[in-house]
């Protein structure tokens, strides 16, 4: 690999601190909670990749596939939710949750 | 030199639009933000040598996951600008969290190496003679089948729960009910009216069922 490790670890890192910035920001709108849920699982798979890529083992590549088809289910389940959510109340609003009862 | 120079510029653009999905008061904006996103990290995953997952996050990312999001974006009609207040309290603590984390990250990279005899503890090396989607077509289906099967029924499992959720009886539409119809008796639906001579006869009430 001609980029050196520490390069690619340190734009995952600065990948995972903004998506939790992003979920603490948006503490009302979950359509950027779950984008920023994207964020950070695409640093976790930068990370994969580049020590993949680092230490000449398929593993990590192999393990970013499956992160990537866990992170896309998550994506449809949570949007379907938020789809009957928004049915139901007329909002997406995260703090009303905890109104729902039963 | 110029491998150097790709990394720098998408990664600057990955960052930047990173920020722009956090920050942005439209979500519309924020989701196309976070597509361009996705694209400089395939470029990323190239630079690193995995070119079949580069063209995975570019096809199932930007074209399925990403395109999701969209719709549901557009779909329901949020105001949004209601859901952006609070944007400002929450940023000094988000702000810290945040630059503790880095912090915490950088302490961590900057102390960090692999063990000399790392090297020798790989689990299956990289192929140097056969292609990256080669390489990986070997493992998943040969020492990785389970967990791929698995995936599959991970995928499998959510899209029937996406269907199962979201999907909504439209009672608009006629359908037959083979039950009903054969069950009925005539006096639900027929009456029997004796009619006199020159007054004619009252309708009698309609039957309510809607469903024969």
């Amino acid at each position: 690999m001609l980029i050196p490790l520490s390069h690619y670890l340190v734009v995952s890192a600065l990948l995972l601190v903004i998506g939790i910035f992003g979920i603490f920001m948006n503490r009302k709108n979950i359509i950027v909670i779950m984008m920023s849920i994207e964020l950070i699982l695409l640093a976790a798979n930068l990370n994969f990749v580049a020590f993949s890529g680092a230490l000449h083992d398929m593993v990590g590549q192999v393990f970013t596939m499956f992160v990537l088809t866990v992170a896309a289910a998550e994506a449809a389940i949570g949007l379907a939710i938020l789809v009957i959510y928004f049915r139901n109340r007329g909002s997406i609003e995260v703090e009303d949750v905890t109104l729902m009862k039963g | 030199m110029i491998q150097n120079l790709a990394f720098y510029l998408f990664s600057f653009i990955l960052l930047a639009s990173a920020v722009m999905v956090v920050t942005n008061r439209n979500p519309v904006h924020a989701v196309l933000f976070l597509i361009l996103g996705f694209v400089n990290a395939a470029v990323l995953f190239l630079l690193a040598g995995a070119e079949f997952l580069a063209f995975i996050l570019a096809i199932v990312y930007v074209g399925a996951v990403a395109v999701l999001f969209l719709f549901v974006v557009m779909m329901l009609d949020v105001d949004f600008a209601a859901l952006h207040e609070g944007f400002q309290r929450y940023a000094p603590v988000g702000a810290l969290v945040a630059l503790i984390m880095f912090a915490e990250l950088a302490f961590i990279a900057g102390t960090w190496a692999i063990a000399p005899a790392g090297s020798a503890d790989r689990l299956f090396p990289t192929p140097s003679d056969v292609s990256n989607t080669v390489a990986l077509g070997q493992l998943i289906y040969t020492s990785y089948l389970p967990l791929f099967q698995l995936s599959g029924v991970i995928l499998l499992v959510a899209m029937i729960g996406a269907i199962v959720l979201t999907h909504r009886d439209r009672k608009r539409s006629l359908q037959q009910d083979l039950f009903v119809q054969h069950t009925r008796t005539p006096a639900q639906t027929l009456a029997m009216v004796r009619a006199p001579l020159g007054v004619g006869v009252a309708l009698p009430e309609q039957p309510q069922e809607e469903t024969l």
